[in-house]
């Protein structure tokens, strides 16, 4: 097993987002460090654009996460309605 | 802990950075200068390129023009990266609205056949000579001496990619991927447009940072954008009911409009320098336009059957006006 | 009726691929070799250019939109942090420090890296890595200057920061990163998208910006948190490029993997050098600590490098050679090089100081076998000839490793108490190193690496012949302002006043 994560600035902006990546990753550890936030995950972290949607109740961009994207670490694999990471 | 601080008035100890204070005397200096001044490596460079042995590794002597301060070449615009880009984000927001408007109203489907089919066959092509100039400003950022000269180029280069990506947008919208593949065809055998891709390719053997960036921004750009985009798209298709085609290439006329005041704010100043410049600029432009004019017009026959080398000398003549007036003797 | 025309909703990654790759065509008036000269001369194979991955497919259109909301909102931070004396906000003027390290050094490397990635941008022959490094380039010199301009409010009151730019190509601790920014730059695209693109964004850049960044929030530094923290969101686009073009080398040709592995070799233990500045930030100069430069490295260096070297061990890639090495460095690095940079804190345009108890205490903590057992005893005998009056200076040449350009002060592997120190003979002279790793860096490209310009060794010869005072000059150090203890420094006098001022009626 490897741990991918990503990290994002603390905002408003972003807090939904985690919301999202809490809920479609059960098995991932959310930090909360000064200023920004790492989720880290067992091999594969998926952020899904409807997940957000739902919490925002507004269309999202999946490449509106990259203002707020601190790092990340594994294969990133992206779509219209996913984005994913992983070591596989 | 948050610290509740007076506002207190704090005399600073200083006003500017040494290197800008040494520029511009000792006062306090504008973003553009810290983000451009000196900011590239002056002195004592450790490793010589293994690509070329020859060159060092910021090397002025990459080019035939001469410069004892190549910081004497300040973009008038005073483009650092925030400027620059909030100016694009504030277009691609009209280009958004435009292509918006079109689309939600179905107007590249009214078009006339015959004049969609005329819009593709200009402008699809085009992406394509876009491509080779954001080849040769990627040169000219990476191979030209002194930020303020390079870095609008690696903004140029973006924007020519900019413009590739909406030539490409207009393609798909007026034609789908079919419209674009035929303009690929235009592109590489279409006799008349075999000159254009000819002097694209052989610029981009040139490898004098400073050639490239005359022969591409200056000469090529200086009469592709007036002749295709005023006269062409903005004059001629509109006037055919093309109107829709001109909302969507209004980005390439205001950039045109806009970066013509950096290319020849660069070429008065380097023509300024020496009369060793001046002469070598008049060379190059006279060559390169000599090729530009005769590759345009077999694409501007393309389009409109009459008064085609009538069109082509107005904006030759223009053109020639505008870099005399820079000094540079043609 | 209109031509029936096909429009099929196209997906984000055909739609890229129309945007980016479909620009380029085959060449018919020039050939392609002349076009692009120097995409074989390193020995990597490339088959078919289409089979490149795009990292991240944004467009223009996108790109202008998301980078201007960033700028935006860093150049209000920064804005409201100069007219809100906001450098009184941080916890304590030993914190600059670490900032004038960052511009003396880093951020001229990020300037360099935009130069770099403006080249590899016209050098690869696919257009799928072109645009990708073309947007890594325009991106870097976004850095450098978002940098600039975050710092030169600082530089308005504090010492250290006004000749970045001269002390860039001048003092001796900035041609660490100088050294390895141009031996990057002076090898062909590949090896550049190893070094920089992989090695140092996906390697490294998290040690250096994340946990950095994370202090400097801390610390009360709104102005370079966002900076930092803007950089990244870059950098997560930067660390995508280089794991892409890694695996798209390895992918190509098997013949390809032994030179990529030579090329992590160099550019894993070249970097790690250079992060030997980081350490010292980290562990000595942030007043309030988020966590020690060995924890960083477990977590950005040890963990998520050891998930990739699994990763890429599928193509017959193995960890770097100094990998091991490094891992048992981490618990002394930040340590020795802090005791040299003390020792010849003449000769540095940022200030260094005595550990106080509570920092000792805190970096035992930190470092439980080795801490207490090496270097505080160091640390004791430092201050008691500070407190005697005779405080520790070391005037003498530091040996520079020819290769990484650091002081020769680092420990023997295995051995803690002992000076690691290695020479080699090339063409009748003699050159020393730091560490086995540089060593064999250096065997690997004499002709490369005799070209070094050595800082410390020019001190010594014509025209400075030694003259201290000559070459503080020369190297635009401002003799008892920049330079020397913090203690009684100017930036310690200033900012002690100033915040009385503002907490004070």
């Amino acid at each position: 097993m490897s741990t991918v994560f990503i990290a994002f600035q603390t905002n408003e902006e972003t807090r939904p987002v985690i919301e999202a990546i809490e809920l479609d990753n059960p098995s991932a550890t959310v930090h909360q460090e000064p200023a920004m936030v790492k989720i880290d995950a067992p091999d594969e972290l998926v952020i899904r654009r409807e997940t957000i949607e739902d919490q925002i109740g507004r269309e999202y961009d999946l490449q509106e996460l990259q203002v707020n994207l601190i790092t990340m670490s594994g294969h990133l694999t992206e779509d219209e309605d996913t984005f994913t990471l992983s070591w596989k | 802990m948050q610290i509740d601080l007076r506002t207190v008035s704090i005399e600073p100890v200083r006003k500017t950075f040494d290197h800008l204070a040494r520029r511009f005397g000792d006062k306090p200096a504008s973003r553009y200068q810290e983000g451009s001044y000196d900011i590239q490596a002056a002195e004592n460079l450790h490793y010589r390129p293994t690509w070329d042995p020859d060159q060092e590794l910021y090397d002025p002597n990459l080019s035939r023009i001469r410069m004892k301060d190549w910081y004497d070449l300040k973009d008038p615009r005073q483009f650092y990266y925030s400027t620059y880009t909030l100016a694009r984000s504030r277009q691609q927001e009209n280009m958004e609205a435009n292509f918006a408007f079109v689309e939600a109203r179905g107007l590249q489907d009214m078009l006339a056949d015959e004049l969609k089919e005329t819009a593709l066959s200009l402008l699809v092509p085009l992406r394509h000579a876009a491509w080779g100039a954001n080849q040769n400003n990627t040169l000219v950022c990476g191979y030209g001496f002194g930020v303020v000269f390079t870095q609008p180029c690696m903004y140029h280069a973006m924007d020519n990619l900019g413009i590739s990506q909406y030539l490409s947008r207009i393609g798909l919208l007026l034609g789908g991927t079919d419209a674009l593949g035929k303009g690929k065809d235009i592109w590489i055998n279409d006799p008349a447009w075999q000159s254009l891709r000819r002097y694209v390719e052989d610029s981009m053997v040139i490898r004098d940072p400073f050639e490239v960036f005359v022969l591409q921004n200056v000469v090529l750009d200086g009469l592709l954008y007036p002749i295709v985009y005023e006269r062409l798209v903005d004059t001629y298709l509109a006037s055919q009911g093309g109107q829709a085609v001109a909302m969507l290439t209004q980005f390439m006329t205001n950039w045109f409009t806009e970066s013509k005041k950096w290319t020849t704010g660069v070429l008065k100043v380097a023509a300024a320098e020496s009369p060793e410049n001046a002469q070598v600029l008049a060379d190059w432009i006279n060559h390169w336009s000599d090729r530009a004019v005769s590759a345009l017009l077999p694409i501007v026959n393309s389009v409109v059957d009459e008064r085609v080398d009538e069109l082509v000398s107005e904006e030759l003549d223009a053109f020639r006006a505008r870099i005399v007036k820079t000094g540079i003797p043609l | 009726m209109d031509t029936p025309v096909n429009k099929k909703k196209l997906s984000l990654k055909e739609k890229y691929s129309y945007l980016t790759r479909d620009l380029a065509w085959e060449p018919s008036y020039q050939k392609k070799e002349d076009l692009f000269p120097y995409a074989t001369y390193e020995g990597i194979k490339v088959h078919d250019w289409e089979k490149w991955e795009d990292p991240f497919r944004l467009t223009m259109d996108a790109y202008w939109k998301y980078q201007a909301e960033k700028e935006r909102k860093f150049y209000a931070i920064i804005d409201a942090f100069a007219q809100n004396n906001g450098h009184l906000k941080i916890t304590d003027a030993r914190y600059l420090s670490a900032l004038k390290i960052f511009l003396q050094a880093i951020s001229p490397g990020e300037y360099a890296a935009h130069k770099g990635f403006a080249r590899a941008g016209r050098e690869f022959p696919g257009v799928g890595p072109q645009v990708a490094c073309q947007m890594q380039a325009i991106d870097e010199i976004r850095h450098a200057q978002t940098q600039i301009h975050a710092m030169s409010n600082y530089n308005k009151f504090y010492s250290g920061f006004h000749a970045f730019a001269d002390q860039r190509d001048r003092i001796w601790y900035t041609s660490v990163a100088r050294s390895f920014f141009d031996d990057a730059m002076s090898a062909g695209p590949f090896e550049f998208m190893i070094a920089i693109g992989f090695s140092f964004e996906y390697v490294l850049t998290n040690l250096l910006f994340v946990p950095f960044m994370s202090g400097a929030a801390y610390n009360g530094d709104m102005s370079t948190v966002t900076f930092g923290f803007s950089a990244q969101s870059d950098e997560a686009r930067h660390m995508t490029l280089g794991l892409e073009c890694i695996k798209f080398m390895l992918e190509q040709d098997p013949a390809n993997v032994e030179i990529v592995q030579k090329w992590i070799d160099k550019w894993f233990w070249r970097g790690f050098r250079v992060l030997g500045l980081v350490s010292t930030m980290m562990d000595y100069m942030l007043p309030k600590r988020v966590m020690s430069w060995r924890e960083a490295w477990d977590i950005y260096g040890e963990e998520n490098g050891g998930a990739l070297f699994n990763d890429l061990a599928r193509y017959g890639i193995r960890p770097p050679k100094g990998w091991k090495d490094a891992g048992e460095a981490v618990d002394h690095m930040s340590h020795q090089f802090m005791l040299a940079l003390y020792q010849w804190n003449f000769g540095t345009a940022f200030h260094s100081w005595i550990p106080s108890d509570e920092d000792m205490d805190w970096l035992s903590k930190k470092y439980p076998d080795t801490f207490d057992k090496y270097y505080r005893p160091r640390w004791e005998h430092i201050k008691k000839m500070d407190e005697a009056g005779t405080p520790f200076n070391n005037f003498g040449l530091a040996k520079l490793c020819q290769t990484c350009q650091l002081p020769t002060v680092f420990s023997e592997p295995g051995d803690p108490s002992s000076l690691c120190h290695r020479e080699t003979e090339y063409k009748g002279e003699t050159y020393q190193f730091c560490s086995d790793h540089c060593c064999d860096i250096f065997k690997e490209e004499p002709e490369k690496f005799i070209q070094a310009w050595l800082p410390m060794p020019a001190l010594f010869q014509a025209p400075l012949n030694g003259d201290l005072e000559a070459w503080m000059e020369w190297a635009c150090l401002e003799n008892g302002s920049d330079n020397g203890d913090f203690k009684g420094s100017h930036d310690q006098v200033s900012f002690q006043k100033w915040r009385e001022m503002t907490t004070s009626n």
